[in-house]
C-alpha cells in the first residue's frame, strides 16, 4: 500500500516537472542558463535563489523538480527492488530509472546545443514515456490491480475489440503529442492563427512546412477524438458496471474537452505561456488516463507471474495450462489466475 | 553483436557527433589573413554621406516592463522599446548603412580596438552597431544581475554564454560576413541587439539626427544598403570620383 503511494506521488511528480517543462518553452526560457550541468558556474542546488529572475526561475527549477523526479524515481526502483515479488514490476522500475536519466542527458544536450528541434522533441516525447511509466508502476501496485478488480466477470477477457482500440487509443494520444512536440520546437504554434477554421476555411489555402505541421496537430487531434469517443462508448455501452474502466473512460473524456480547448485557446492567446503549459500538462495527463485503460482492458494478460516470467509469457503459459485442463472454456482463457 | 560491442557503436557514434559539431568550419581554416595596411588611396578616396528618415506618424513606442527581475527596476527611469526610433525631425535611429557591393576583391586591416557591447540598465547598449570580420567584440555585464549572452547568427557560430556577475566580459571575433547577428538574453526576453558584420571598415550606424558617413572609400559605383530591423532594407546605387562625396538619403514607411 504504502509502495503504491509512493508511486502515486512519483507519477504527479512527473506530472509537475512536465508542466514546468512546458513553461520553460513556452517562456522562451531554454536557454537562460546556457550551462549544464552546473548554472551560471554554481553546482546545480546550490545556486543562488535570489538570482532565479527571469528566464532563469523556469529553467532552474525545471532542473530542480527534473533532479527531485530523478531521485523519486530511483528510490522507487530501490523499493520496488526490495519490496515487490514481480520480476517484471521491478524491471519497469529500471527501466524507468533508464529512462530519467536519458531524459536529463537529452536535457543537457538540447540546452548546449542552442535547442536543436530533433533532441527537443527527443526531449519532449521521452518525457511522456517516464510519465507512462511512472502511471504504469502506480497501477501496477495498486490493489485493484493485483485483486484482478471484478475477476467474477470474464465478458472483459474476450473483449478483444475493446482492447484493441484502447490501445490504439493511447498509441495515437501519444502520437498526437508528439505531433504537438515538432509544432512548438519548430516554432509552428501559431503557423494556423484562427480557430477552429484554418485561414477561414477547413483546409490551408497554401501550404508552408509550418502549417502543415501546424494543421497535422489538428488533424491529430480529430483521430484522437474519434478514438476516444469509441473506446469511452464501447466501454459505456458494454462494461457499464465495470468502475475501473468507467471511471477512467469519463475522465479521459473530460480530458479530451478539455485539451481541445485549451488548444484553440493557446492559438487565441497567442501562446499565453500558462494556457501553452497546462496544454501541454493535459495531454500527458490524457496520455496516462488512456494507458491506465487500455492496460485495465488487458488486466487478463497480466497473469500469475513467476521470477523471471514476464506478464505476456504468463499469460501463455496460463493459457497452455488452463486449456489442457478438464475446465477449459475458450471464452475464458485466463481464469483465477489473476494476481 | 555482443552488448559491449553496442555500447562501443554508441560511443563511437556519440563521439563522432561531440567531433562534429566541434570542428573547424572550411571558412576558418582557409581565410588569408588580413593586410596590416589599407588598399586604399588617401589621396584619391571618397566619401558617402546621407541621412534616413521616416515617413509617416511613427508609434508611440512600448514601455518595457521589466518586473520579472526587480535589479532591472531603476526608480525614476522608464525603458521604453528601441524597435522603431524616430526623432522629432523624422530622423530615423538605429539603422545600420554598409557598402553591400562594390568594393571588389579589395581587402582591409582588421581594426586592434576591439568594439564594446555593454548590457547596461537591462539593455543592451548600443541597440544596434557593425563589427569588422576578425574584430574583437568584447560584450559586457555593467548590471548588478546576471545575463545570458546569446547571439543567433545563422552564417557565424551561435553562442550562449553567462555572465553572472557585475563586470563580466566575453570577447567573440566573428569569422563571416553577416547582416545581421541578432544578439538576445534568454534571461530577459525584452533585451536585443543587432550586430552588423561585414568584410571591410564602410558601415555606420544612424543616430539622433538620422546621418551616417561612409569615408575613405576608393574612387567607383558602389550599392548601399539600410538595414532597419523593423522597417526592412531598402538599397541605393551611387557613383564616387575621385575625392568625391556621394549624396544619399533613404526613406522608410511604415
Amino acid at each position: 500500500m504504502l509502495l503504491h503511494l509512493f508511486a502515486l506521488l512519483v507519477a504527479t511528480s512527473t506530472a509537475l516537472l512536465i508542466f514546468a517543462g512546458g513553461l520553460v518553452t513556452s517562456t522562451g526560457s531554454g536557454l537562460s542558463v546556457p550551462d549544464w550541468p552546473n548554472t551560471y558556474g554554481w553546482f546545480m542546488l546550490t545556486f543562488p535563489l535570489d538570482k532565479m529572475v527571469g528566464g532563469i526561475f523556469y529553467e532552474h527549477s525545471h532542473r530542480l523538480i527534473a533532479s527531485m523526479v530523478g531521485l523519486l524515481i530511483v528510490v522507487q526502483a530501490a523499493w520496488l527492488w526490495k519490496a515487490e515479488p514481480r520480476h517484471w514490476v521491478r524491471r519497469l522500475g529500471y527501466v524507468a530509472v533508464a529512462a530519467v536519466v536519458t531524459q536529463g542527458i537529452l536535457g543537457g544536450i538540447t540546452v548546449l546545443w542552442f535547442l536543436p528541434a530533433p533532441i527537443s522533441i527527443a526531449h519532449a516525447g521521452l518525457a511522456q514515456l517516464v510519465f507512462c511509466l511512472t502511471v504504469s508502476i502506480a497501477l501496477f501496485t495498486s490493489a485493484g490491480w493485483r485483486r484482478g478488480y471484478a475477476s467474477g466477470d470474464t465478458s472483459l477477457d474476450a473483449d478483444r475489440p475493446l482492447q484493441t482500440i484502447a490501445i490504439l487509443t493511447t498509441v495515437f494520444v501519444y502520437a498526437q503529442i508528439i505531433a504537438g512536440a515538432t509544432m512548438r520546437h519548430t516554432g509552428a504554434g501559431l503557423a494556423i492563427p484562427d480557430f477552429p477554421l484554418v485561414f477561414g476555411s477547413l483546409i490551408p489555402p497554401y501550404w508552408t512546412a509550418p502549417i502543415a505541421i501546424h494543421y497535422a496537430h489538428r488533424v491529430g487531434a480529430l483521430v484522437v477524438s474519434v478514438c476516444v469517443l469509441a473506446t469511452v462508448g464501447h466501454v459505456l455501452y458494454h462494461h457499464r458496471g465495470r468502475l475501473e474502466l468507467g471511471r477512467p473512460s469519463l475522465l479521459l473524456l473530460a480530458l479530451l474537452a478539455i485539451q481541445i480547448t485549451l488548444g484553440g485557446l493557446t492559438v487565441l492567446s497567442g501562446k499565453h505561456y500558462i494556457i501553452n503549459s497546462l496544454h501541454v500538462v493535459t495531454g500527458a495527463f490524457a496520455l496516462g488516463t488512456s494507458l491506465v485503460l487500455a492496460l485495465r482492458t488487458c488486466r487478463s494478460r497480466f497473469a500469475v507471474t513467476g521470477a523471471g516470467v514476464t506478464g505476456l509469457n504468463a499469460l501463455h503459459e496460463s493459457n497452455r495450462a488452463y486449456e489442457s485442463s478438464s475446465e477449459w472454456n475458450p471464452t475464458h482463457r485466463v481464469p483465477g489466475a489473476r494476481m | 553483436m555482443t552488448r559491449r560491442a553496442y555500447a562501443g557503436l554508441i560511443v563511437a557514434a556519440l563521439a563522432a557527433g561531440v567531433g562534429a559539431c566541434g570542428g573547424e568550419s572550411p571558412d576558418e581554416v582557409s581565410a588569408p589573413p588580413a593586410p596590416l595596411t589599407s588598399p586604399v588611396d588617401a589621396a584619391t578616396a571618397g566619401n558617402i554621406m546621407g541621412r534616413i528618415t521616416f515617413e509617416g506618424t511613427p508609434p508611440q513606442p512600448g514601455v518595457i516592463r521589466m518586473d520579472s527581475d526587480p535589479s532591472c527596476v531603476q526608480p525614476g527611469v522608464t525603458a521604453t522599446d528601441e524597435t522603431l526610433v524616430v526623432e522629432d525631425t523624422g530622423a530615423l535611429r538605429n539603422v545600420f548603412v554598409y557598402v553591400k557591393d562594390g568594393l571588389g576583391d579589395l581587402r582591409f586591416p582588421i581594426p586592434s580596438e576591439p568594439l564594446l557591447l555593454d548590457q547596461m540598465g537591462c539593455l543592451y547598449v548600443p541597440h544596434v552597431m557593425g563589427a569588422q570580420v576578425g574584430q574583437s567584440l568584447e560584450i559586457l555585464n555593467s548590471d548588478p544581475t546576471l545575463h545570458n549572452v546569446h547571439a543567433v547568427p545563422v552564417v557565424n557560430q551561435e553562442f550562449n554564454t553567462g555572465q553572472p556577475l557585475p563586470g563580466m566580459k566575453h570577447t567573440h571575433q566573428f569569422t563571416t560576413s553577416e547582416v545581421m547577428v541578432p544578439f538576445k538574453c534568454d534571461v530577459h526576453p525584452w533585451m536585443f541587439a543587432w550586430v552588423g558584420v561585414v568584410d571591410h571598415p564602410f558601415f555606420a550606424v544612424t543616430g539622433a539626427d538620422g546621418s551616417f558617413a561612409l569615408e575613405g572609400l576608393p574612387p567607383g559605383t558602389y550599392t548601399i544598403e539600410a538595414w532597419h530591423e523593423s522597417l526592412g532594407a531598402q538599397t541605393q546605387t551611387v557613383t564616387i570620383g575621385e575625392q568625391e562625396t556621394g549624396d544619399i538619403t533613404f526613406s522608410f514607411q511604415p
